[in-house]
Formats: C-alpha cells, sequence, structure tokens
C-alpha cells in the first residue's frame, strides 16, 4: 500500500467540536488507485513516438514523461484503459494484475 | 462590510424608521441588516418580489452580499452549502414547487448542520394548479429537521428574519431556519413596520462564527459529509451518532428560540411568543388552535365572542419545528375542547397536520380532549372573522355534542 499524508489533519476533540454534528472526516486512507486496480497498462517503448495523446487523456494524470516514451505512474493508475483505447499507435496493452 | 442599508434614506433624515412595506420586503430588509456574505435565489410565486428586493439591495448598493443567481432551486441551496462551509452568512428564499426542486440539498442542509437561513413564503402544493398561499409546502417538508416558525404580521417577520440567523447559528443549535410567512397573505400584505436600527442589530448579531464544526478550509483539512450507515463496521453507530445529534439539536432549539426572543424583545422594545402563543386563554373553558396570519381574523372573531360571553381562547402556534410539546401541553392544560384550523391537508389522517399532531400533546394531558379539524385558507382563500365565528360555534359544540368525524372544510362553500 501507498503512503500518503502531506497535511496535518484538522482535530475535532482539540477544536472543540462535537463528534454528533456535521459528519467529517479526518482519518486519511492511505489506498490509492493502484491499490485496487484490475488491469495494468503497457508501453511499448519501441511503438511510444511521445504524441502525448494518453497524457491529454488519461483521468488521473498518472502518465509520466520518459526521455523517449510515455510510462505510467502504477501508484495512482486505477487502470480505466482510456490511455490504450485512445493511443493512435496502439503503444499501450492492458494486462490483467494477477495476485501477488 | 460598511454598508449600513437605509441610512442613505431614513436616518440621515432624522424621520422615524418606519415604512409601510409588504412581507416580503421586510423579509429582505431584514436580511439586509443581519450582512449576509452571499443570498442565493431563484424566483418563485409568491416568493418573487422578495427576490427582487434582496436583488435591488444589492444593486443599489444597500447589501454588502454576493447574489447568485443560479438555474433552479437545487443548485441555490447547493450554492448555499459551499458558500457556508466556506465560512459565510447565507439566505435563501422559496416556496412550493421551488421547495420541492429543492429537496434533495434541503434534507442534506440539514444533516450537515449548516446554519442556513430560508423564508418559505408557503404555497398550497400543487395540483390542482394554483399559485397561492397555504401551508401544505411547508407541512410536506416537517420531517426534514429544519426549525420552522410561522409568522402572524409584517412586522413579526422581519423580526423573526433577524432572530432566524441568531437561533440557526446557535452552537447548541446549529440547524436551517425557515421562516414562514403565508404567501399572499403576508409576501403581498403591506403594514406598518418599525425598522430596528443598524447599529443595534449588528450588536445583537455579535460575531459571525458559523463554519467552526465543518469546513471547506485548507488550513483546516477535513473530508465533509463522508460515507456512513450500512450495517457493517462503525457505519450503524456513527449514523445513528449523527442522527441523534440532529435531534438534541432540535430538542435544544425549543431554548435557544425562547431565549433570543427574549433577548430581541429586551433590545428593541418588540415582544412575540417564540412558541406558543396565549390569547385571552384565562378562564378559557375551550379553545382554538391557529397557525400564521389567519390568527389576526381569529382574534377578532374571539373578542367578539368574548363580549357575548363565550370563554373562548387561542392557542397559536408560532414555532412548528421541533414541535413545542410542553409549552402546548401547559397551555392546552385548562380546557374542554379544542378546534384546530390547518390552512393544510393531511392526506394519511383525513384532517389537518397539525391537528394530527396536537393530538399527541392531548393524549399526555392524561384526560379525554374532544377536538376537532377544520380546514381553510387553502390555495389562497380567505379565513374570515365570520368564518371563524362559526369555528368557535362548532368547537363550543364539542362541549355537549359529538365530535365530526372528518374534517370541517371552512371555504367548502365560498
Amino acid at each position: 500500500m501507498s503512503s500518503h499524508r502531506a497535511y496535518p489533519m484538522f482535530d475535532p476533540g482539540q477544536a472543540g467540536v462535537p463528534d454528533d454534528l456535521c459528519p467529517i472526516a479526518t482519518d486519511i486512507n492511505p489506498m490509492l488507485p493502484g491499490d485496487w486496480r484490475s488491469m495494468r497498462p503497457v508501453v511499448d517503448r519501441d511503438k511510444c513516438v511521445k504524441c502525448a495523446v494518453c497524457w491529454l487523456y488519461c483521468p488521473v494524470q498518472c502518465v509520466v514523461e520518459r526521455p523517449a516514451w510515455f510510462d505510467v505512474d502504477l501508484r495512482t493508475c486505477k487502470g480505466c484503459g482510456i490511455c490504450a483505447n485512445e493511443c493512435p499507435h496502439r503503444a499501450i496493452a492492458m494486462v490483467e494484475e494477477t495476485a501477488g | 462590510m460598511s454598508t449600513a442599508i437605509l441610512e442613505k434614506d431614513l436616518a440621515a433624515s432624522n424621520k422615524p424608521r418606519h415604512i409601510v412595506c409588504e412581507g416580503n420586503e421586510a423579509a429582505a430588509l431584514a436580511v439586509a441588516m443581519v450582512r449576509p456574505d452571499m443570498v442565493s435565489v431563484y424566483p418563485i410565486t409568491p416568493q418573487s418580489s422578495l427576490v427582487e428586493h434582496l436583488a435591488k439591495l444589492v444593486a443599489d448598493g444597500r447589501m454588502d452580499a454576493e447574489i447568485v443567481d443560479a438555474e433552479g432551486e437545487h443548485s441555490v441551496l447547493s450554492v448555499l452549502q459551499g458558500a457556508a462551509l466556506a465560512g459565510g452568512r447565507t439566505f435563501t428564499a422559496t416556496c412550493g414547487p421551488g421547495l420541492a426542486f429543492m429537496f434533495e440539498p434541503y434534507f442534506r442542509t440539514s444533516g450537515m448542520r449548516l446554519p442556513i437561513v430560508m423564508a418559505l413564503v408557503t404555497r398550497d402544493g400543487i395540483t390542482p394548479q394554483s399559485v397561492w398561499g397555504g401551508h401544505q409546502d411547508a407541512m410536506t417538508v416537517r420531517e426534514v429537521g429544519w426549525v420552522q416558525m410561522y409568522c402572524e404580521t409584517v412586522q413579526e417577520v422581519l423580526d423573526t428574519t433577524i432572530m432566524a440567523f441568531r437561533i440557526a447559528e446557535h452552537h447548541d443549535v446549529m440547524l436551517p431556519v425557515n421562516i414562514c410567512l403565508d404567501g399572499n397573505y403576508l409576501s403581498y400584505g403591506a403594514a406598518r413596520v418599525t425598522l430596528p436600527e443598524q447599529s443595534d442589530v449588528d450588536a445583537f448579531m455579535g460575531d459571525k462564527d458559523v463554519n467552526w464544526h465543518a469546513a471547506l478550509d485548507p488550513l483546516r483539512p477535513m473530508a465533509v459529509d463522508p460515507l456512513t450507515g450500512g450495517s457493517g463496521g462503525k457505519g450503524p453507530a456513527t449514523f445513528v451518532r449523527y442522527r441523534k445529534g440532529q435531534c438534541r439539536g432540535m430538542q435544544n432549539a425549543l431554548r435557544v428560540i425562547t431565549e433570543v426572543h427574549a433577548e430581541y424583545a429586551a433590545r428593541f422594545g418588540r415582544s412575540f411568543a417564540p412558541l406558543v402563543e396565549q390569547y385571552r386563554m384565562d378562564d378559557a373553558e375551550f379553545a382554538l388552535m391557529t397557525l400564521g396570519s389567519m390568527t389576526g381574523a381569529a382574534k377578532d372573531a374571539v373578542d367578539e365572542a368574548r363580549d357575548a360571553g363565550k370563554r373562548v381562547g387561542i392557542v397559536k402556534i408560532k414555532t412548528f419545528s421541533p414541535f413545542p410539546v410542553e409549552a402546548l401541553r401547559s397551555a392546552l392544560s385548562g380546557i374542554k375542547a379544542l378546534g384546530v384550523v390547518d390552512r393544510s391537508v393531511g392526506f394519511r389522517w383525513n384532517c389537518g397536520p397539525m391537528y394530527q399532531e396536537v393530538q399527541g400533546v392531548l393524549y399526555r394531558l392524561g384526560r379525554h380532549v374532544p377536538a376537532a379539524s377544520f380546514i381553510g385558507g387553502l390555495a389562497g382563500a380567505d379565513i374570515t372573522v365570520e368564518h371563524f365565528h362559526r369555528v368557535i360555534d362548532q368547537t363550543e359544540a364539542l362541549l355537549t355534542g359529538a365530535v365530526p368525524s372528518g374534517p370541517v372544510w371552512i371555504n367548502e362553500n365560498d
């Protein structure tokens, strides 16, 4: 699992806010989309021409630029497959995640 | 926040601060005086002129607030939820079909404990198609966790609107408030109104603190209104905890409404019964129960009946939600018969909704009090002094005769 804690969260108890007013959550769930992905994009570096179509379409903006190709940040990729569908060079394949 | 409303027109000229205005204008003037940060509105009869007055106050520079003309009532209240979570004092107004369109965020507002104030310019339910007053819209949403106070006069609309913000924002309440003003009768009824001094209103309102409990604030990171409930984990207990908190806030409101009315009377010299008004109830043998602007005609009829030797009084409900059970039990403790006049219909029990609710209070009296349901004033119909004389006669008849099996329809032959 990924870890993520950038800000000190609001502490209702310290602020004197009763715990039966507006429902609020101050515990951060450390899960990221990559923790529940079922399909993973795999980029074929020979086919990628860095046209950036995948980078434009990615809804979670997990496409990262490499010197000669575009790659995917698998911590935040949720496996939606939009990049593979949109890639004009068929350079991205969706591969099933397997246990472990 | 330096714009003091009306000072340009009235205070500078040293005239007494009395004007003649309609209820919708009185509500708008009161809103300007509490210095809201944002008002969001969508016009709908009979609330429309309230929107026009608000827009004019902003356009004329007499109210320093953002006014958002959203594309519909659902967005109107959603916009205000964001504004309230960002710390703004907020106001809106609607009625009838607009309230129906607003229902999803309407429920969410009370659950999120956002102290948004809304004038509900009551209108009858459609269909049959009509555009006139009645309490059907407000009664339909009486179980959604909003505080609802019904006004009798234009002056009470102005004063209650100011008080509503104090009640809503009280830390023991933190609930949205409806000021219910009767469509047509109060919305368009013009009357003499005394305006409070802006400096007095400022002192009465105190410091604004509306998002201390839940906020859209980068310095206080939190997720607002996350998923709760379900049947597993902490879900059920979490959901119940917040629901109980809402119920506690509603019960606290009974005390806070009373306190705020007393403080308002002390500062401004105008006193209104906060929960339940008793009119000529000393030694009363039987009573009428009323709600809203109809009470004026009922008082005239009761005065005449008293002159004719009938021992009748009026119990008027101002705060309908939360239901003032103890105040009503006290008010009704000595009577032997009750006639409840509703301006809306309770379809399930074939009676008026207020009649249905007051049955629970009569049960708690521990003795049988015959009561009859009268339904009148639907879709803008007038309930006249003459009508109330008939209500008085029929309620008096309960002392010796049988209780009618169904409701008495006041305007049936009008």
